[in-house]
């Protein structure tokens, strides 16, 4: 995971109209690229920096902050400006707060400092947290200014708590909820941080019950919800088959005890039966062929544990471990999934985890980007599941990770990853096609040329894909100016020929 | 923001608030240049989550480069800097045996005065590994200074005394076909291939290059002494192009940067001009390179650009384009630097009124916001700008790049 301030910038920007400044040198407003790459964000990402450099060792921060934040409250009005301590920040020690009450007098907008030590917690720590404070911060507010929505809605609703930027497939699978709820009757009264603004949050407790489908993020905030309002807060995560059900039951029986009358059951049956594919698939002969094929499992708690679960419980497959990198979630993690694998591996140390699995030597992986690339040059396939992702784990197409179409996508990332790898070993068994180095000899029908010891290291740095072309290309020029011998000039020269 | 009645380009400076990389991510080019080093970045989870995303995530499992990161223990000093550095570089040397090990220094080792420079000497000494400490840090430096501070660093590990070649013999031939000239060293680190090409470019003139700084391997510095030249192939590179002037009494040919045709030319030029050799086929080559381009050059000619800036390359690329027939408007700039770049900017200027067309305003430390608030209004045809902005930009309907 991340240092603590991407977590409070990925819950601040993703509520409506917030800015977040952060404390921070050059260069550490990296979150903005974040965003705008891997999401493909289309707005300006609402952050900005009130650049730490050498003035403010020697002097301190003095108006800078203030200023900085009187600014933007102009610039943007938003309705909340969230201060942000980076690792920079918090060594400095500067007096945040002090800052964060004088510019609050002035400007138009609230503003908060999030309250995270970058040395105590992580991205995913700090998010959870920066949540809670938001949300606590305005029913406070509401409190006092006798706004508060206390009246629950009259037929069941619930806040779903927990969708941010940058998540793994989070859009889609806040999507997936919501047409789940839909399915079931139950109104969705709001959905926080994701696209909701601030002056909502004073409607939350109008909910019946909160819904956390991450365990990274929004567990504070319905705690907090909990203790306050006594609002019931429902933790399962909804991936998978059997979680799912498990999921729908508890929400069935927390809904009945506050006086309504539902019955879910049809509906899980209907759906595992004919709507999901998950199930069938796994009574197939394709997911026999997968019973006990070794695995390992690798990523973020939720991810992870739910992975771990689907595999063995739903596919037969043998999973070697099961780890995560939440060190601070420890208890609840070996909890879900001991007796669903081997082993359980706690750590944020992914030269171990490249070690374990090289050692474990599984037919495939599910992990994160890491893993991906460790399974690459093990020639190991794998599935990404969890954070830390690349843009292509931002799909444009519809792949929720919950919800019943979730189960489907999660069969096919499974089963395919297996494939591949079958394939692979088929290919291998049997001599394999790649035959691109034959085919560059017939095809550089010139061979009277020579080729100097420089030249031909440059021509191996070119990227496969191209070369065979850089080489006729070369040649042809070679040729057609009668040269015999190639030099690393003649190649160059050729390149220009040829304008490129 | 034009100004037509102009003679020469105007200087700006605004606030400071611009988005940049980290001057750490040099690493990410460095480590691949330098074949037998290793690079230890100190710092916090903020420098490695940077690395990790800005650089891919397989960075991490390239053995050649590793984060030491700091925590609560190293801030308040509970633990023994020498004994936490020298337990990793030795297990560094273990591992991977390079010839260097960098230690980049960050904003946190600078703020709690971890005294870098002072440890390594001993614990050179100590572990038989040479150590070189470089501070690219975000409170001083933007994007590709970071390379600066690298090769600062590097340029007072070149060796004084030219070494005795043994095989000096056998280049006997080759070094017919130079001019007698003193020896002429470049710094600046390019891909091999763009290096061949360049070195290749002088030698058509006779001019011998010496050595590269960096050089490919760590153990293959370049002898510097008092009386040699020096010639920088970077806009960024202000402080080697220092330091060597004043620790290695080198002199330096501030020339145009070899970044386009035109400025290619104009820094072949230059360093004949300085060993008074007489260029010859130039204006035909460059001709002949303009001709090759000309189906780009229809597209962009009259068209207008921006240059946010962030990496200093700003004032030779605007240079270039303007030579292409483009209309700059502004140009963005971290840090300017008029006695080094002072080359380039006269040929900005030169290039402006051969091909009439007003001086750009050079903008250095942009404020961004402000930027947005001018690109609105100017809606140029070409924004060139960092990952921040582009994907917002181009849906507001303007093009970047």
């Amino acid at each position: 995971a991340g240092p603590a301030h991407i977590g409070t910038l990925r819950i601040a920007s993703s509520f409506k109209n917030v800015h977040a400044i952060m404390h921070a040198p050059l260069g550490d407003d990296y979150f903005n690229v974040m965003k705008s790459m891997l999401e493909r964000e289309r707005g300006f990402t609402p952050v900005t920096a009130s650049v730490v450099d050498r003035h403010v060792l020697a002097r301190g921060s003095q108006e800078k902050v203030v200023n900085n934040i009187s600014r933007k409250d102009v610039e943007e009005q938003p309705d909340l400006i969230v201060l942000t301590p980076t690792c920079t920040s918090s060594i400095l020690q500067e007096d945040l707060q002090n800052f964060v009450n004088r510019a609050s007098l002035e400007s138009k907008a609230d503003v908060i400092l999030a309250d995270v030590n970058h040395y105590r917690v992580n991205e995913l720590q700090a998010a959870d947290r920066t949540l809670e404070q938001i949300v606590s911060f305005y029913i406070e507010k509401a409190r006092k200014y006798n706004t508060l929505e206390l009246q629950r809605t009259e037929t069941p609703s619930v806040n779903i708590i927990g969708s941010t930027c940058l998540g793994f497939h989070n859009q889609h699978d806040i999507s997936e909820l919501k047409r789940l709820f839909s399915d079931l009757g139950v109104s969705i009264n709001l959905i926080i941080p994701e696209g909701s603004s601030v002056n909502q949050l004073k409607n939350l407790p109008k909910a019946w019950c909160n819904i956390v489908p991450y365990r990274e993020v929004g567990l504070m905030s319905a705690n907090y919800l909990e203790k306050e309002f006594n609002i019931p807060c429902i933790d399962i995560n909804p991936i998978g088959t059997i979680e799912l059900a498990n999921f729908i039951r508890k929400l069935q029986s927390v809904l009945n005890a506050l006086g309504s009358d539902v019955s879910f059951e049809d509906y899980i049956t209907l759906q595992t039966k004919f709507k999901s594919q998950a199930s069938w698939f796994s009574k197939s002969i394709d997911c026999q062929n997968l019973t006990g094929k070794k695995a390992v499992v690798f990523g973020d708690s939720t991810h992870a544990a739910a992975i771990t679960k689907i595999l063995s419980r739903e596919m037969g497959i043998h999973v070697a471990w099961s780890g995560t990198y939440c060190k601070y979630d420890e208890t609840w993690f070996k909890k879900e999934v001991t007796g669903l694998c081997d082993n359980v591996i706690i750590t944020e140390d992914h030269g171990l985890i490249a070690n374990l699995i090289a050692k474990t030597e599984p037919a495939a992986i599910f992990g994160t980007q890491m893993e991906r690339h460790i399974g690459k040059r093990l020639n190991i396939p794998c599935g990404v599941i969890s954070s830390p992702v690349h843009i292509q784990n931002f799909p444009l197409s519809y792949k929720p990770f919950m919800g019943y179409e979730g189960t489907n996508q999660i069969a096919d990332l499974v089963y395919n990853s297996f494939t591949l790898g079958m394939e692979d070993h088929l290919i291998e068994i049997f001599g394999g096609h790649d035959t691109t180095e034959a085919l560059t000899n017939t095809l550089s029908s010139v061979d009277d040329l020579k080729w100097s010891t420089e030249a031909k290291q440059e021509l191996q740095k070119i990227p496969g894909f191209v070369r065979g072309k850089i080489k006729r290309s070369t040649e042809k020029f070679a040729k057609s100016n009668n040269i015999n011998s190639i030099t690393l000039e003649v190649m160059y020269a050729a390149k220009e020929n040829v304008g490129a | 923001m034009l100004t037509e009645q102009n003679e020469s380009v105007t200087f700006e400076c605004e606030t400071g608030n611009y988005h940049t990389f980290c001057p750490i991510s040099c690493v990410s080019w460095l480590y691949q240049k330098i074949e037998d080093s290793f690079f230890l970045v100190i710092g916090t989870k903020t420098c490695g989550y940077f690395l990790q995303n800005a650089m891919g995530v397989m960075i991490f499992s390239e053995p050649r480069y590793a984060m030491a990161e700091l925590e609560e223990g190293d801030i308040s000093a509970k633990l023994n800097d020498y004994e936490e550095l020298k337990r990793l570089c030795l297990q560094i040397k273990k591992d991977r045996n390079p010839s260097v090990i960098f230690w980049i220094g960050t904003c946190t080792t600078e703020i709690i005065k971890m005294d870098l420079e002072g440890i390594a000497p001993k614990l050179e000494a100590e572990i038989d590994v040479a150590i070189v400490v470089a501070r690219a840090n975000g409170l001083d430096y933007a994007f590709t200074q970071g390379e600066d501070t690298i090769l600062v660093a590097m340029a007072q590990r070149c060796p004084q005394e030219p070494e005795i070649s043994i095989d000096s013999t056998s280049f006997k031939s080759q070094e017919e076909n130079y001019t007698n000239h003193p020896p002429l060293i470049l710094f600046g680190s390019l891909p091999a291939s763009v290096a061949n090409q360049l070195t290749f470019e002088l030698k058509k003139q006779g001019i011998k290059v010496s050595g590269w700084l960096p050089s490919k391997r760590y153990t293959e510095l370049p002898t510097i002494t008092e009386g040699n030249y020096v010639c920088g192939v970077n806009p960024f590179l202000s402080r080697t192009a220092t330091t060597l002037m004043r620790r290695r009494k080198a002199t330096l040919i501030g020339a145009p940067f070899p970044i386009g045709p035109d400025g290619t030319r104009a820094w072949i030029e230059k360093i004949c001009s300085i060993f008074n050799i007489i260029p010859i086929g130039l204006e035909e080559r460059e001709g002949k390179i303009w001709e090759g381009l000309e189906e780009y050059l229809k597209l962009i000619a009259n068209k207008s650009v921006f240059f946010m800036g962030d990496n200093l390359l700003e004032i030779s690329l605007s240079r270039f384009l303007i030579k292409c027939g483009m209309i700059v408007y502004e140009i963005g700039i971290p840090y300017m630097d008029k006695r080094y770049q002072g080359g380039e900017i006269k040929l900005l200027e030169k290039t402006c009124k051969e091909m009439n067309i007003p001086m750009p305003v050079i903008v250095e430390k942009p404020d961004n916001y402000k930027q947005l608030e001018r690109i609105r209004k100017l809606q140029p045809d070409l924004v060139i700008t960092g990952m921040a902005h582009a994907n917002p930009l181009e849906a507001r309907g303007i093009t970047t790049k």
